[in-house]
Protein backbone atom coordinates (compact mmCIF):
# COMPACT_ATOMS: atom_id res chain seq x y z
CA UNK A 1 0.00 0.00 0.00
CA UNK A 2 1.50 3.36 -0.89
CA UNK A 3 0.69 6.81 1.03
CA UNK A 4 1.16 9.73 0.99
CA UNK A 5 -0.15 13.35 1.73
CA UNK A 6 -1.61 14.24 -1.66
CA UNK A 7 -2.40 11.91 -4.36
CA UNK A 8 -2.33 13.49 -7.61
CA UNK A 9 -4.37 12.38 -10.15
CA UNK A 10 -2.88 12.96 -13.48
CA UNK A 11 1.18 13.86 -14.36
CA UNK A 12 0.32 16.52 -17.00
CA UNK A 13 1.80 20.02 -16.31
CA UNK A 14 -0.50 21.17 -13.19
CA UNK A 15 0.25 17.81 -11.41
CA UNK A 16 4.09 17.87 -11.74
CA UNK A 17 4.25 21.45 -10.53
CA UNK A 18 1.95 20.39 -7.99
CA UNK A 19 4.26 18.43 -6.40
CA UNK A 20 6.98 21.74 -6.15
CA UNK A 21 4.36 23.58 -4.01
CA UNK A 22 3.42 20.99 -1.67
CA UNK A 23 7.00 20.25 -0.56
CA UNK A 24 7.45 23.33 0.01
CA UNK A 25 5.06 23.46 2.53
CA UNK A 26 6.05 19.79 3.63
CA UNK A 27 3.28 17.48 2.07
CA UNK A 28 4.64 14.79 -0.20
CA UNK A 29 2.95 13.77 -3.36
CA UNK A 30 2.18 10.20 -5.69
CA UNK A 31 0.90 10.69 -8.78
CA UNK A 32 -1.26 8.48 -10.88
CA UNK A 33 -1.32 8.63 -14.59
CA UNK A 34 -2.95 5.89 -17.03
CA UNK A 35 -0.01 6.84 -19.53
CA UNK A 36 3.24 4.78 -19.40
CA UNK A 37 5.68 8.45 -18.90
CA UNK A 38 4.61 11.85 -17.50
CA UNK A 39 4.06 14.57 -19.01
CA UNK A 40 0.14 14.02 -19.65
CA UNK A 41 -0.73 15.74 -23.09
CA UNK A 42 2.46 17.46 -23.42
CA UNK A 43 4.26 13.79 -23.66
CA UNK A 44 1.59 11.98 -25.71
CA UNK A 45 0.15 14.10 -27.77
CA UNK A 46 2.97 17.04 -28.98
CA UNK A 47 5.95 16.49 -27.04
CA UNK A 48 8.29 18.13 -30.30
CA UNK A 49 5.59 21.27 -30.34
CA UNK A 50 6.68 24.54 -29.06
CA UNK A 51 4.72 26.41 -26.36
CA UNK A 52 4.73 30.39 -26.64
CA UNK A 53 3.14 31.50 -23.62
CA UNK A 54 4.66 30.44 -20.44
CA UNK A 55 5.54 32.99 -18.03
CA UNK A 56 9.50 33.32 -18.65
CA UNK A 57 10.00 31.27 -21.92
CA UNK A 58 9.72 33.34 -24.84
CA UNK A 59 9.77 29.22 -26.27
CA UNK A 60 9.49 26.16 -24.91
CA UNK A 61 9.19 22.52 -26.54
CA UNK A 62 6.30 20.42 -24.43
CA UNK A 63 8.60 17.68 -23.82
CA UNK A 64 11.03 19.92 -22.37
CA UNK A 65 8.65 21.81 -20.29
CA UNK A 66 8.01 18.01 -18.78
CA UNK A 67 11.58 17.70 -18.57
CA UNK A 68 11.87 20.69 -16.46
CA UNK A 69 9.26 20.31 -14.19
CA UNK A 70 10.56 16.76 -13.37
CA UNK A 71 14.22 18.29 -12.70
CA UNK A 72 11.98 20.91 -10.41
CA UNK A 73 10.16 18.85 -8.05
CA UNK A 74 12.97 15.66 -8.18
CA UNK A 75 13.82 16.89 -4.26
CA UNK A 76 10.48 16.10 -3.03
CA UNK A 77 10.58 12.81 -4.65
CA UNK A 78 7.11 12.42 -6.00
CA UNK A 79 6.18 8.94 -5.92
CA UNK A 80 4.60 7.89 -9.58
CA UNK A 81 1.88 4.85 -10.01
CA UNK A 82 2.19 4.94 -14.09
CA UNK A 83 -0.08 3.03 -16.59
CA UNK A 84 -2.42 2.42 -14.08
CA UNK A 85 -5.76 4.12 -13.81
CA UNK A 86 -7.45 5.51 -10.82
CA UNK A 87 -10.77 3.63 -10.54
CA UNK A 88 -12.27 3.86 -7.31
CA UNK A 89 -12.52 5.92 -3.66
CA UNK A 90 -13.68 5.42 -0.61
CA UNK A 91 -13.46 7.74 2.69
CA UNK A 92 -11.10 5.33 5.55
CA UNK A 93 -11.72 7.27 8.22
CA UNK A 94 -11.84 11.01 9.15
CA UNK A 95 -8.14 11.54 8.07
CA UNK A 96 -7.61 9.31 5.35
CA UNK A 97 -9.01 8.59 1.33
CA UNK A 98 -8.07 5.60 -0.14
CA UNK A 99 -8.32 4.92 -4.25
CA UNK A 100 -7.61 1.83 -6.10
CA UNK A 101 -6.61 1.63 -9.54
CA UNK A 102 -7.45 -0.71 -12.21
CA UNK A 103 -5.07 -2.90 -11.33
CA UNK A 104 -5.34 -3.17 -7.62
CA UNK A 105 -2.71 -0.56 -6.61
CA UNK A 106 -3.73 0.44 -3.31
CA UNK A 107 -3.23 4.26 -2.36
CA UNK A 108 -3.69 6.17 0.75
CA UNK A 109 -3.80 10.01 1.00
CA UNK A 110 -4.77 12.94 3.15
CA UNK A 111 -6.19 14.85 0.30
CA UNK A 112 -6.73 14.42 -3.56
CA UNK A 113 -5.83 16.20 -6.59
CA UNK A 114 -7.74 15.62 -9.82
CA UNK A 115 -5.26 16.95 -12.70
CA UNK A 116 -6.48 14.69 -15.43
CA UNK A 117 -6.69 16.91 -17.98
CA UNK A 118 -8.99 16.05 -20.65
CA UNK A 119 -9.63 12.68 -18.94
CA UNK A 120 -8.13 9.52 -19.44
CA UNK A 121 -6.02 8.47 -22.64
CA UNK A 122 -8.17 5.52 -24.50
CA UNK A 123 -6.83 3.49 -27.56
CA UNK A 124 -9.26 3.85 -30.73
CA UNK A 125 -10.34 0.83 -31.35
CA UNK A 126 -10.95 0.10 -34.90
CA UNK A 127 -14.72 -0.74 -35.67
CA UNK A 128 -15.19 -4.03 -36.22
CA UNK A 129 -18.21 -6.36 -34.68
CA UNK A 130 -16.08 -8.79 -32.97
CA UNK A 131 -13.52 -6.95 -32.00
CA UNK A 132 -13.73 -7.31 -28.11
CA UNK A 133 -13.89 -11.26 -28.53
CA UNK A 134 -10.28 -11.09 -29.65
CA UNK A 135 -9.09 -7.83 -26.90
CA UNK A 136 -5.89 -8.99 -25.38
CA UNK A 137 -6.44 -12.18 -27.08
CA UNK A 138 -3.92 -11.46 -29.64
CA UNK A 139 -5.18 -7.74 -30.26
CA UNK A 140 -3.57 -5.29 -29.10
CA UNK A 141 -3.61 -1.66 -28.22
CA UNK A 142 -0.15 -0.79 -27.17
CA UNK A 143 3.37 -2.64 -26.86
CA UNK A 144 3.64 -2.66 -23.17
CA UNK A 145 5.96 -5.50 -22.89
CA UNK A 146 8.12 -5.87 -26.40
CA UNK A 147 9.38 -9.38 -25.49
CA UNK A 148 5.61 -10.96 -25.75
CA UNK A 149 6.12 -10.37 -29.23
CA UNK A 150 9.63 -12.22 -29.77
CA UNK A 151 9.29 -14.92 -32.81
CA UNK A 152 6.07 -14.09 -33.43
CA UNK A 153 4.11 -12.49 -36.56
CA UNK A 154 2.78 -9.33 -36.19
CA UNK A 155 0.50 -7.12 -38.26
CA UNK A 156 0.45 -3.31 -36.86
CA UNK A 157 -2.10 -0.84 -38.18
CA UNK A 158 -1.74 2.84 -38.26
CA UNK A 159 0.15 5.71 -39.92
CA UNK A 160 1.38 7.70 -37.30
CA UNK A 161 4.66 7.92 -35.32
CA UNK A 162 3.92 4.89 -32.51
CA UNK A 163 3.14 2.51 -35.75
CA UNK A 164 5.99 3.73 -37.53
CA UNK A 165 8.29 3.45 -34.04
CA UNK A 166 6.45 -0.22 -33.05
CA UNK A 167 7.25 -1.31 -36.62
CA UNK A 168 11.18 -0.18 -36.29
CA UNK A 169 11.29 -1.51 -32.89
CA UNK A 170 9.71 -5.05 -33.59
CA UNK A 171 11.11 -5.38 -36.67
CA UNK A 172 14.33 -6.67 -34.52
CA UNK A 173 11.94 -8.70 -32.45
CA UNK A 174 9.44 -10.31 -33.90
CA UNK A 175 9.70 -12.88 -36.94
CA UNK A 176 7.36 -11.02 -39.20
CA UNK A 177 6.04 -7.24 -38.76
CA UNK A 178 3.66 -6.16 -41.53
CA UNK A 179 2.63 -2.21 -41.63
CA UNK A 180 -0.75 -1.58 -42.88
CA UNK A 181 -1.99 2.03 -43.51
CA UNK A 182 -4.93 3.84 -45.44
CA UNK A 183 -2.77 5.93 -47.28
CA UNK A 184 0.97 5.87 -49.24
CA UNK A 185 2.23 9.00 -46.68
CA UNK A 186 2.90 8.58 -43.42
CA UNK A 187 2.88 11.28 -40.58
CA UNK A 188 5.42 11.34 -38.32
CA UNK A 189 9.34 12.41 -37.66
CA UNK A 190 11.17 12.13 -40.68
CA UNK A 191 14.00 9.45 -39.15
CA UNK A 192 11.04 7.48 -38.58
CA UNK A 193 9.62 7.42 -42.10
CA UNK A 194 13.08 6.92 -43.33
CA UNK A 195 13.54 3.75 -41.11
CA UNK A 196 10.57 2.23 -42.21
CA UNK A 197 11.53 2.98 -45.49
CA UNK A 198 15.02 1.07 -45.05
CA UNK A 199 13.48 -1.92 -43.03
CA UNK A 200 11.25 -1.96 -46.37
CA UNK A 201 14.34 -2.23 -48.63
CA UNK A 202 15.53 -4.53 -46.35
CA UNK A 203 12.44 -7.14 -46.81
CA UNK A 204 12.24 -6.88 -42.67
CA UNK A 205 8.81 -4.71 -42.93
CA UNK A 206 6.33 -5.82 -45.03
CA UNK A 207 4.19 -2.86 -46.09
CA UNK A 208 0.62 -2.71 -47.33
CA UNK A 209 -0.54 0.56 -48.64
CA UNK A 210 -2.89 1.94 -49.72
CA UNK A 211 -5.35 -0.37 -47.62
CA UNK A 212 -7.54 -1.24 -44.85
CA UNK A 213 -7.76 -4.36 -42.10
CA UNK A 214 -11.85 -5.06 -42.80
CA UNK A 215 -11.97 -8.48 -40.27
CA UNK A 216 -10.09 -10.59 -37.72
CA UNK A 217 -10.46 -13.91 -37.83
CA UNK A 218 -9.64 -17.16 -35.33
CA UNK A 219 -10.79 -19.46 -32.71
CA UNK A 220 -10.52 -17.67 -29.48
CA UNK A 221 -7.35 -15.52 -30.42
CA UNK A 222 -6.59 -14.05 -33.42
CA UNK A 223 -5.18 -16.05 -36.10
CA UNK A 224 -5.47 -14.35 -39.17
CA UNK A 225 -6.91 -10.26 -40.61
CA UNK A 226 -8.49 -9.58 -43.92
CA UNK A 227 -6.86 -6.64 -45.51
CA UNK A 228 -8.33 -5.43 -48.87
CA UNK A 229 -6.17 -3.14 -50.33
CA UNK A 230 -7.71 -0.35 -52.38
CA UNK A 231 -9.33 -1.47 -55.57
CA UNK A 232 -8.19 -4.80 -54.66
CA UNK A 233 -9.88 -8.17 -53.42
CA UNK A 234 -9.76 -8.76 -49.95
CA UNK A 235 -7.17 -11.15 -48.75
CA UNK A 236 -6.71 -12.89 -45.64
CA UNK A 237 -2.71 -12.28 -43.56
CA UNK A 238 -2.05 -15.21 -40.94
CA UNK A 239 -0.62 -13.57 -37.50
CA UNK A 240 0.17 -14.18 -33.96
CA UNK A 241 -1.15 -10.53 -33.26
CA UNK A 242 -2.61 -7.45 -34.60
CA UNK A 243 -2.30 -4.10 -33.08
CA UNK A 244 -4.19 -1.36 -34.29
CA UNK A 245 -2.35 2.04 -33.10
CA UNK A 246 -5.12 4.61 -34.60
CA UNK A 247 -4.13 7.29 -31.58
CA UNK A 248 -5.64 7.93 -28.08
CA UNK A 249 -8.82 9.46 -27.05
CA UNK A 250 -9.62 10.76 -23.88
CA UNK A 251 -12.24 10.12 -21.48
CA UNK A 252 -13.32 11.08 -18.29
CA UNK A 253 -13.71 7.54 -17.37
CA UNK A 254 -14.48 6.40 -13.91
CA UNK A 255 -13.90 9.58 -12.35
CA UNK A 256 -17.41 10.56 -13.49
CA UNK A 257 -18.72 8.03 -11.37
CA UNK A 258 -17.11 9.58 -8.11
CA UNK A 259 -20.33 11.84 -7.13
CA UNK A 260 -18.43 14.73 -8.23
CA UNK A 261 -20.71 17.70 -9.88
CA UNK A 262 -19.72 17.43 -13.52
CA UNK A 263 -20.66 19.74 -16.30
CA UNK A 264 -19.50 19.79 -20.01
CA UNK A 265 -17.43 17.25 -19.20
CA UNK A 266 -15.43 18.86 -16.44
CA UNK A 267 -15.11 18.77 -12.65
CA UNK A 268 -17.51 22.10 -11.26
CA UNK A 269 -15.41 23.19 -8.20
CA UNK A 270 -17.30 25.71 -6.63
CA UNK A 271 -14.71 28.63 -6.40
CA UNK A 272 -11.45 29.78 -7.19
CA UNK A 273 -10.53 29.84 -3.86
CA UNK A 274 -8.85 26.68 -3.54
CA UNK A 275 -10.71 24.46 -6.17
CA UNK A 276 -12.19 21.91 -3.97
CA UNK A 277 -14.87 20.30 -5.77
CA UNK A 278 -17.92 19.47 -4.38
CA UNK A 279 -16.73 16.50 -1.76
CA UNK A 280 -14.75 17.87 0.90
CA UNK A 281 -10.38 16.97 0.75
CA UNK A 282 -11.51 15.76 -3.40
CA UNK A 283 -10.07 19.21 -5.51
CA UNK A 284 -9.58 19.18 -9.21
CA UNK A 285 -7.25 21.47 -11.10
CA UNK A 286 -5.81 22.09 -14.41
CA UNK A 287 -7.70 21.33 -17.16
CA UNK A 288 -9.98 19.17 -15.61
CA UNK A 289 -11.89 21.89 -13.60
CA UNK A 290 -14.63 24.33 -14.36
CA UNK A 291 -15.66 27.02 -12.57
CA UNK A 292 -16.94 31.13 -13.82
CA UNK A 293 -13.85 32.62 -15.38
CA UNK A 294 -12.38 29.26 -15.99
CA UNK A 295 -9.39 29.33 -18.65
CA UNK A 296 -7.19 25.97 -19.86
CA UNK A 297 -4.08 27.24 -20.13
CA UNK A 298 -0.91 25.96 -18.34
CA UNK A 299 0.27 28.65 -16.47
CA UNK A 300 -3.99 28.91 -14.90
CA UNK A 301 -3.11 25.10 -14.09
CA UNK A 302 0.14 26.41 -11.96
CA UNK A 303 -2.01 28.84 -10.12
CA UNK A 304 -4.91 26.32 -9.08
CA UNK A 305 -1.96 23.83 -8.38
CA UNK A 306 -0.57 26.60 -5.72
CA UNK A 307 -3.76 27.16 -4.26
CA UNK A 308 -4.91 23.88 -4.02
CA UNK A 309 -1.58 23.00 -1.79
CA UNK A 310 -2.11 25.82 0.36
CA UNK A 311 -6.06 25.07 1.00
CA UNK A 312 -4.98 21.09 1.95
CA UNK A 313 -2.19 22.29 4.06
CA UNK A 314 -4.78 24.68 6.03
CA UNK A 315 -6.96 21.52 6.30
CA UNK A 316 -4.51 19.01 7.68
CA UNK A 317 -2.69 21.94 9.81
CA UNK A 318 -5.89 23.29 11.39
CA UNK A 319 -4.78 26.63 13.18
CA UNK A 320 -1.44 25.84 12.56
CA UNK A 321 0.67 28.90 11.85
CA UNK A 322 2.90 29.70 8.32
CA UNK A 323 3.45 32.26 6.13
CA UNK A 324 3.51 32.36 2.48
CA UNK A 325 8.51 32.09 1.83
CA UNK A 326 9.56 33.32 -0.79
CA UNK A 327 11.92 30.80 -2.53
CA UNK A 328 14.70 33.08 -2.75
CA UNK A 329 14.98 34.16 0.57
CA UNK A 330 13.97 30.84 2.63
CA UNK A 331 15.69 28.57 -0.24
CA UNK A 332 14.39 25.05 -1.26
CA UNK A 333 15.00 21.85 1.70
CA UNK A 334 14.12 18.84 -0.19
CA UNK A 335 13.39 15.59 1.66
CA UNK A 336 16.20 14.24 -0.01
CA UNK A 337 18.17 16.26 2.15
CA UNK A 338 19.47 18.39 -0.40
CA UNK A 339 19.22 22.38 -0.07
CA UNK A 340 19.30 24.94 -3.11
CA UNK A 341 19.31 28.69 -1.64
CA UNK A 342 20.55 31.97 -2.98
CA UNK A 343 23.79 32.34 -2.78
CA UNK A 344 24.98 34.87 0.33
CA UNK A 345 25.53 38.60 -0.88
CA UNK A 346 29.35 39.80 -0.42
CA UNK A 347 29.83 42.15 2.61
CA UNK A 348 33.43 43.69 2.32
CA UNK A 349 35.07 46.94 2.69
CA UNK A 350 36.26 48.51 -0.78
CA UNK A 351 39.59 50.83 0.36
CA UNK B 1 -13.56 43.91 -40.47
CA UNK B 2 -16.59 41.77 -41.32
CA UNK B 3 -18.59 39.37 -40.12
CA UNK B 4 -19.54 35.65 -42.73
CA UNK B 5 -22.26 33.23 -42.20
CA UNK B 6 -21.98 29.78 -41.83
CA UNK B 7 -24.74 26.91 -41.63
CA UNK B 8 -23.54 24.23 -39.63
CA UNK B 9 -25.57 21.07 -38.91
CA UNK B 10 -24.59 19.59 -35.27
CA UNK B 11 -24.44 16.03 -34.24
CA UNK B 12 -27.93 15.30 -33.28
CA UNK B 13 -28.90 16.78 -37.14
CA UNK B 14 -29.99 20.28 -36.12
CA UNK B 15 -29.10 22.84 -38.24
CA UNK B 16 -28.16 26.53 -36.74
CA UNK B 17 -27.17 29.22 -38.98
CA UNK B 18 -24.24 31.27 -37.31
CA UNK B 19 -22.24 34.40 -37.84
CA UNK B 20 -18.69 34.19 -37.53
CA UNK B 21 -15.86 36.93 -37.15
CA UNK B 22 -13.21 37.21 -39.51
CA UNK B 23 -11.08 39.57 -37.70
CA UNK B 24 -10.48 37.02 -34.59
CA UNK B 25 -8.20 34.66 -36.29
CA UNK B 26 -10.32 31.83 -35.12
CA UNK B 27 -10.55 28.58 -37.01
CA UNK B 28 -14.10 26.27 -37.74
CA UNK B 29 -13.83 24.47 -34.28
CA UNK B 30 -13.14 27.49 -32.19
CA UNK B 31 -16.65 28.77 -34.05
CA UNK B 32 -17.83 25.53 -33.32
CA UNK B 33 -16.81 25.71 -29.83
CA UNK B 34 -17.81 29.32 -29.13
CA UNK B 35 -21.38 28.62 -29.82
CA UNK B 36 -21.36 25.56 -28.13
CA UNK B 37 -22.56 23.16 -31.13
CA UNK B 38 -20.88 19.80 -29.83
CA UNK B 39 -20.53 18.94 -26.26
CA UNK B 40 -16.60 20.11 -24.93
CA UNK B 41 -14.25 17.42 -24.66
CA UNK B 42 -15.64 15.79 -28.13
CA UNK B 43 -14.26 18.92 -30.44
CA UNK B 44 -11.13 20.55 -30.62
CA UNK B 45 -9.62 17.66 -28.05
CA UNK B 46 -5.93 18.74 -29.07
CA UNK B 47 -6.30 21.93 -29.23
CA UNK B 48 -6.23 22.58 -32.83
CA UNK B 49 -2.87 20.63 -34.42
CA UNK B 50 -4.96 18.69 -37.08
CA UNK B 51 -3.78 16.04 -34.59
CA UNK B 52 -7.04 14.36 -32.91
CA UNK B 53 -9.99 14.90 -35.67
CA UNK B 54 -12.52 15.72 -33.19
CA UNK B 55 -13.55 18.45 -35.03
CA UNK B 56 -14.28 16.99 -38.67
CA UNK B 57 -16.39 18.10 -40.44
CA UNK B 58 -18.36 17.12 -43.71
CA UNK B 59 -18.52 20.11 -46.57
CA UNK B 60 -22.18 20.19 -47.45
CA UNK B 61 -21.21 23.70 -49.48
CA UNK B 62 -18.01 24.77 -50.41
CA UNK B 63 -17.92 28.45 -51.81
CA UNK B 64 -14.01 28.16 -52.23
CA UNK B 65 -12.36 26.61 -49.11
CA UNK B 66 -8.16 26.33 -49.49
CA UNK B 67 -6.70 23.17 -50.40
CA UNK B 68 -5.78 21.05 -47.90
CA UNK B 69 -2.76 20.58 -45.91
CA UNK B 70 -0.29 18.02 -45.62
CA UNK B 71 -0.80 17.62 -41.70
CA UNK B 72 -4.83 17.61 -42.04
CA UNK B 73 -4.39 15.07 -44.94
CA UNK B 74 -1.98 12.67 -43.35
CA UNK B 75 -4.90 12.95 -40.15
CA UNK B 76 -7.63 12.06 -42.05
CA UNK B 77 -5.98 9.09 -43.75
CA UNK B 78 -5.96 7.86 -40.04
CA UNK B 79 -9.43 8.88 -38.74
CA UNK B 80 -12.33 7.46 -38.62
CA UNK B 81 -15.42 7.96 -40.45
CA UNK B 82 -13.69 9.83 -43.41
CA UNK B 83 -15.80 10.76 -46.65
CA UNK B 84 -14.48 12.48 -49.71
CA UNK B 85 -15.44 15.97 -48.39
CA UNK B 86 -14.19 15.63 -45.23
CA UNK B 87 -12.03 18.52 -43.56
CA UNK B 88 -10.66 19.36 -40.13
CA UNK B 89 -12.47 22.14 -38.86
CA UNK B 90 -8.99 23.38 -36.83
CA UNK B 91 -7.52 23.92 -39.98
CA UNK B 92 -10.18 26.39 -41.79
CA UNK B 93 -9.65 29.50 -40.94
CA UNK B 94 -12.18 31.56 -41.36
CA UNK B 95 -12.12 34.30 -43.63
CA UNK B 96 -14.02 36.24 -46.57
CA UNK B 97 -13.84 33.44 -48.91
CA UNK B 98 -16.12 31.27 -46.14
CA UNK B 99 -19.22 33.17 -46.87
CA UNK B 100 -22.05 30.84 -47.37
CA UNK B 101 -20.00 27.65 -46.03
CA UNK B 102 -22.26 24.37 -45.06
CA UNK B 103 -20.87 21.82 -42.33
CA UNK B 104 -21.98 19.02 -40.98
CA UNK B 105 -19.72 17.91 -37.97
CA UNK B 106 -18.79 14.54 -38.19
CA UNK B 107 -19.12 11.93 -35.27
CA UNK B 108 -16.78 11.35 -32.66
CA UNK B 109 -14.76 9.25 -31.79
Amino acid sequence: MITTDILIIGAGPTGLFAVFEAGLLKMKCHIIDALPQPGGQLAELYPKKPIFDIPGYPSVNAGELVDNLMEQIKQFQPGFTLGETAISYKKVDEEWFEVVTNKGTIHRCKAIAIAGGLGTFEPRKPTMDNIADYEEKGLEYFVKEPEHFRNKKVVIAGGGDSALDWSVFLSNVASEVTLIHRRNEFRGALDSVEKVQDLKNQGKIKLITPAEVTAIKGDGKVEAITVVRDGEEPIDIETDYFIPLFGLTPKLGEISQWGLNIEKNAIVVNNALDYQTNIEGIYAIGDINTYPGKLKLILCGFHEATLMCQSVYNRLNPGKKFVLKYTTVSGVDGFDGSRKEAEKAVVKKID
Amino acid sequence: MSDINIRITDREGLTHDIVAPTDMSMNLMEIIRSYELAEEGTIGVCGGMAMCASCQVYVIKDPGLEPMGDEEDAMLGEAFHVEPNSRLGCQLHISDAMEGLEVEIAPYP
